[in-house]
């Protein structure tokens, strides 16, 4: 999204539509009652989540408006007291070390050495799950866990919302962890 | 460290600094450093090739343009921009990163990023996983299918492909699918409760962009081209981000 904003800007392209992102609309039909989500699955299961705020987002795109339109969302998905936040956060949150072209460029390790910062970020909120609305976060954060051995779970937002409206099909559940895998089957 | 000083040519014509402040908005206030380390402190590349972006900044000042325009660091810098939002002078290092990136011969820059550009530019879908039209359609229809016949309540989800005059034009990662197609599921369920009109389209699909990465203009604004073609042809109000 980051690349198509600033090159219309930078190449002077003439556009006549909006640029938005779904996170906007996510809360905006959960405050219209459109997308009826409960977070009731996890009243007694009580699995605890933060959430990384895009870089391209949030800081590079729509600022701190949208990041508190996805604590929004996650809080009416996972229940609010079940949310616990990284610091720093929102547009001071430090970037994963997935973008930038950084997970095709071939430095892994320097990417993993970048990215320590983002692990230690998200250990420190002792959260079983981490959820990820941007894709170099998802398989940054991922890769992160698995290589320094993180035990938790990176998720897209789109899985947890359709748990909360009790839909979210079998085949659809990669990412959660055994304890969510069956919650609504 | 180094104990001797640093004698710098007394002529620095040209300097790489200069060069990449006639092409930003008020050059970058690429001259207004006050040296804090603020950048610095809230770098996740700070000492990565023993180089942070004040240091890049004080090197790219000195005109010691060897020492940044010949470091990969210019690589592992995300150009996630923190450092010019936390700076009191609103610094723009990350435009002399990617300016130092554009410096690079094209054939030298990272194989994989300067791989997923050229494959996202072989095809006006804009996948850097290289799907075709063919290739999008099938997956996006077969899919789409298996869930009307297997799920119930969604026997009449629709995922449409060049609807005209749509509200919304969604976009999708190339990785839901040429790799985990299941994973574009639940975001059409979403669409469906919410009711709302959108569409997929054949061309300019794709959400993300590694010319600009690569820091290839020409293929970057073809990029862009290309994707908001793709939107207003169809009519669309809205391009929406996935993410």
């Amino acid at each position: 999204m980051f690349a198509v904003r600033s090159g219309l800007q930078k190449f002077k392209i003439p556009y006549h539509f909006e640029i938005k992102s779904i996170i906007q609309y996510y809360a905006q039909w959960i405050r219209e009652g459109k997308l009826k989500v409960s977070a009731d699955w996890n009243k007694d299961i009580k699995a605890k989540f933060t959430v990384q705020d895009p870089c391209q987002l949030v800081r590079k795109s729509f600022g701190d408006p949208v990041a508190e339109d996805l604590r929004f969302v996650v809080k009416a998905v996972v229940g609010e007291e079940n949310f616990v936040d990284m610091t720093p956060n929102r547009s001071n949150n430090y970037c994963c070390g997935g973008g930038g072209g950084y997970l095709q460029s071939g430095f892994a390790e320097a990417r993993r050495a970048y990215g320590k910062l983002k692990f230690d970020q998200i250990k420190a909120t002792r959260a079983a799950y981490c959820i990820t609305p941007c894709h170099n976060c998802h398989a940054q954060i991922h890769d992160l866990s698995d290589h320094f051995a993180g035990g938790y779970h990176t998720v897209h937002l789109w899985t947890l919302i359709c748990l909360a409206m009790g839909v979210l099909g079998e085949n659809e559940r990669t990412y959660l962890g055994p304890e969510l895998a069956a919650v609504g089957l | 460290m180094t104990t001797e000083p640093i004698v710098l040519a007394k002529k620095r014509p040209g300097i790489f600094k200069d060069k990449v402040m006639e092409v930003l908005p008020e050059g970058g206030n690429l001259n207004s450093c006050l040296t804090c380390g603020a950048c610095a402190s809230g770098c996740p590349a700070s000492g990565l090739e023993g180089m942070d972006p004040r240091k890049f900044l004080r090197l790219a000042s000195l005109g010691m343009d060897e020492q940044i325009l010949g470091s990969n660091w210019v690589w592992l810098c995300s150009m996630c921009q923190r450092c010019n939002w936390v700076c009191p002078m609103k610094i723009d290092i990350p435009q002399l990163v990617y300016h130092a990136r554009r410096t690079w011969p094209r054939d030298k820059r990272p194989k994989g990023i300067r791989g997923s550009c050229d494959m996202a530019l072989k095809h006006d879908t804009c996948s850097a996983m290289g799907a075709s039209e063919e290739d999008w359609r099938f997956v996006v229809e077969d899919m789409a299918d298996e869930v009307r016949q297997s799920q119930p309540g969604f026997e009449e989800i629709q995922v449409p492909i060049d609807k005209k005059g749509a509200m919304f034009f969604l976009n999708q990662n190339s990785r839901e699918p040429v790799t985990e197609p299941d994973e574009m599921v639940p975001l059409w369920k979403i669409l469906h409760a919410a009711g709302a009109d959108w569409t997929y389209g054949s061309k300019g699909w794709a959400a993300e962009n590694y010319c600009m990465f690569l820091a290839d203009d020409p293929a970057w604004e073809q990029i862009v081209r290309t994707k908001v073609k793709a939107v207003e042809d169809l009519g669309c109000k809205v391009w929406l981000n996935t993410e």
